[in-house]
């Protein structure tokens, strides 16, 4: 028999961007918000102050701050007539395992997707006919667009403390900027980070090519800032130490240092620490949750009941608590039909390694989130037409800061990997060596999808989910585009050696590196047949469900998830006070 | 391994807060002034080995001088401490894989699904070290730390190209697990007892655990003549 809690008005699962974005949403609305958080509480002060944080051992190669697969992990294979096997050892899914989840360890690119994102089925359509998809593409629209959002993209930027250039602010193309996004309706919170010897290059090259080059949006403060909800940032040091680490200088926007100290404060919030959620529990009919169950630190297990129950951990996380609960009609790949691990997406990435001669790039000096990029070829920011595919990327380089561990193996192609010959050719491509990246769109297919293993179980004895993917037709198509105009780059910027890189030239791999970002499995949509939730985020079968996260994407933009993932839950927050409060119940008739 | 050993064995990994109570926390910030939890190290004394035998210890300190071999641009590998950094890495939850997926049936898989082998890091080195002296002595009539330096890199060559055959342990992943791991030695902030005087970061130009870069991010490709800082001189 469980022990029960008292009950809550909310019950959070997971307390990461999402988690922590909605719970000061509720409790500012006077709900009584529980938050179930699987890691422990960290602390800036206590766990990566600069005494600790700049260890490349520890926070990178052994990562540190994230939740190890010995714990929870996923089995993989490429095609379904494969046997998954479980990736056993660190992999691409970066899942955070402490209070602030992944944002206290990502990067910081802290985007808007484009329109044409939210919208790629109708908006194709329009522009080039049904034709241009191929064959299997799952391609659908969200059910929200870029301007339904755009009131939340700004308050996110602003509770992070974004530094970044308008290209577009209410219709007005603004040079500098990024001339291809959605119109804003305000500024930048903070002025764009400075720039290095490595973007200035970028920028340089890519708009003699005619392209236009802009610097990336960045969740590092430029200056010192205060936040909308009271809490101060201290500016950016450029230490270089992010991605994998905590902030030990309060200028990540992180929910450890936008949120949590806001809700901390607050009497009607509360979070449990180290205690995994197993499930949401449904009533009788099947039509709304309870609660969940959770097995605390002691290998207790808890019932936490509550009138609203709200998905709020990884995206892979999030499908499996929906299999888990049962929520959803589970994809089935034979017939097509069902939900639940439907429309899985990744990112295609494709790009060009570039070497100069007698460069000092210095690029152990950056921010996760320093770069400079062009968006001419994202998204449907080109003319498609004569192309069979759909979709492009980013194109950009990053001094987010290199560490000697890590960048060992970059080098050009045919350099031994040790012996003195390898000390010499590591020794002139850590200042030289560097990389154009192409993080590019990812569409569904209707062979990519997600399930319970029928194998593999994690600590608790529940079934590990089981990736089926590979990289699809268009993503090869896409890529190779990528690659070229990379390369042209590459060439331009006066790099002695140019090589192309491309992922998709091999079969895709929990292993191979080219990006953390995973999405979709429990997607929004105008259809519950090929939705899990509706343009809500709300569950079309479970209406007191909520799912929070990339999950939720239908398809991937050609950018980080982040922004996205943080303007959908603000989104998602205003329906729940505003409508479903007052009436419970759906909030799009199905 | 149940759930209640793997959380345990986790309890001893640095940086896992698992000394943290778990708890409900409301109403503040549950901070602990004056506390930093910095990583938790063994302190073998300068030359006591705590995982290795005297015997694997020379056969490793002869291919991180390999992989890492004295000459104009720094000392060798042995030298710069990477058999201490193994030597204590494999004493610690690194080696016995703790963070890593142990559960269930392990069966060979494809490239893509990665390494799926029951050997922990401690297990490939002990089980690999003693296969390859084995097949040193039955080729060459000795061991390998006592091979001619051409004939030790012929011995790494065929084990990097899966060429050799040592039986249990599978020859190219023990070169990627010694080549990842003498890097680390070499690479890694000497306070984990490798990159003695911190010679890979002089060797490379990298000034190390530096806090505070934006009196010089403007000196753009300038070369910066850093001296390297460790975090030993931040922390100890």
């Amino acid at each position: 028999m469980a022990n029960v809690h008292p009950k809550v008005d909310a019950v959070i699962v997971g307390l990461g961007w999402c988690g922590s974005l909605m719970a000061e949403e509720l409790t500012r609305a006077g709900l009584t918000v529980v938050a179930i958080e699987r890691g422990p509480w960290v602390e800036t002060a206590v766990d990566f102050p600069p005494s600790v944080d700049m260890d490349e051992l520890r926070w990178d190669t052994r990562r540190a701050m994230l939740l190890p697969p010995a714990i929870e992990t996923i089995t993989f294979r490429n095609d379904p007539t494969q046997k998954a096997l479980p990736a056993r050892d660190w992999h691409f899914n970066e899942w955070g395992y402490n209070v602030g989840g992944s944002g206290t360890h990502w990067a910081g690119m802290a985007w808007r997707f484009l329109p044409f994102d939210f919208q790629p089925y109708s908006m194709t359509v329009e522009r080039y006919g049904a034709a241009q998809f191929v064959d299997g593409l799952i391609v659908q629209d969200w059910g929200v667009t870029y301007d339904d959002l755009e009131p939340f993209y700004d308050r996110f930027e602003k509770i992070a403390g974004v530094s970044g250039k308008a290209g577009n602010l209410k219709g007005e193309k603004i040079p500098g900027g990024n001339i291809f996004e959605g119109a804003r309706s305000d500024e930048y919170p903070l002025p764009p980070l400075k720039t290095t010897r490595l973007t200035d290059l970028f920028c340089e090259a890519s708009a003699s090519l005619g392209y236009h080059p802009f610097m990336v949006p960045a969740g590092q403060t430029s200056a010192a800032y205060t936040n909308p909800l009271g809490v101060r940032m201290g500016p950016c040091t450029y230490c270089g130490y992010c991605m994998y680490y905590g902030c030990g200088n309060w200028s990540k926007s992180t929910p450890n240092n936008c949120v949590v100290p806001v809700l901390m404060q607050r009497k009607n919030f509360s979070v449990l620490t180290e205690s995994t959620v197993l499930r949401a529990n449904l009533a009788p009919d099947g039509k709304t949750a309870t609660g969940v169950t959770y097995v605390d630190k002691d290998n207790k297990t808890w019932e936490q009941p509550a009138d609203i129950v709200v998905f709020s951990a990884f995206q892979m996380q999030n499908v499996r608590l929906m299999l888990l609960s049962k929520i959803g009609k589970p994809y089935d790949h034979a017939t097509g039909e069902g939900v639940v691990g439907r429309a899985y997406s990744f990112q295609t990435v494709s790009g060009a390694n570039i070497f100069f001669e007698n460069e000092y790039l210095n690029q152990f000096i950056g921010a996760g989130a320093l770069s400079a990029q062009i968006d001419d070829f994202n998204g449907d920011n080109f003319d498609h037409t004569g192309m069979d595919f759909i979709g492009g990327a980013g194109i950009l380089v990053v001094s987010r800061g290199a560490r000697p561990i890590g960048n060992a193996d970059f080098l050009p192609p045919g350099t031994p990997r040790w012996g003195s010959e390898w000390k010499k050719a590591y020794t002139h491509s850590f200042q030289n060596g560097t990389f154009i990246f192409g993080q590019g769109t990812s569409f569904a297919h209707k062979d990519a999808y997600l399930d319970l293993d029928p194998e593999y179980k994690d600590i608790h004895g529940l079934p590990l989910l089981r990736l089926t993917y590979d990289y699809n037709e268009n993503d090869r198509r896409s890529a190779k585009l990528i690659e070229d105009k990379s390369v042209e780059i590459g060439k331009k910027m006066g790099a002695k050696l140019v090589v192309a890189t491309n992922a998709t030239n091999q079969h895709a791999s929990p292993y191979q590196l080219a990006s953390d970002h995973t999405n979709g499995g429990a997607v929004m949509g105008l259809d519950p047949k090929t939705s899990a939730l509706n343009r809500f985020q709300q569950s079309w079968d479970v209406h007191n469900v909520f799912v929070l996260g990339a999950s939720s994407f239908p398809n991937n933009a050609g950018y980080n998830p982040t922004g996205t993932v943080g303007a959908l839950t603000l989104w998602t927050a205003k329906a729940i006070i505003e409508t479903y409060l007052d009436k419970r119940g759906p909030l799009v008739a199905n | 391994m149940n759930r209640r050993q793997i959380l345990a064995s986790m309890a001893a990994l640095a940086g896992n807060a698992s000394t943290a109570q778990a708890a409900e926390l409301s109403g503040e910030m549950p901070w602990e002034p004056g506390q930093a939890k910095v990583p938790p190290l063994p302190d073998p004394g300068p030359d006591r080995l705590v995982f290795f035998t005297l015997a694997e210890a020379e056969a490793v300190g002869a291919m991180a001088d390999r992989i890492i071999p004295a000459d104009d641009l720094s000392v060798g590998g042995k030298e710069a401490g990477c058999v201490r950094f193994i030597d204590r890495e494999l004493a610690g939850p690194y080696g016995r894989a703790a963070t890593q997926y142990r559960l269930g049936r392990f069966v060979k898989g494809t490239p893509e699904q990665g390494i799926q082998s029951p050997l922990a890091p401690a297990d490939r080195y002990r089980l690999g070290l003693a296969a390859l002296d084995r097949h040193c002595r039955a080729a060459h009539g000795k061991g390998y730390a006592a091979l001619p330096p051409a004939e030790q890199d012929k011995v790494l060559s065929a084990m990097e190209a899966g060429t050799l055959d040592l039986g249990v342990v599978d020859a190219k992943e023990m070169f990627e697990q010694i080549l990842q791991n003498v890097r680390e030695g070499f690479l890694a902030d000497p306070l984990y007892g490798g990159n003695k005087d911190l010679v890979s970061w002089r060797m490379l130009g990298f000034p190390g655990a530096q806090y505070d870069f934006r009196d010089v991010i403007d000196l753009k490709g300038k070369k910066l003549d850093f001296v390297p800082v460790s975090m030993i001189d931040k922390t100890l």
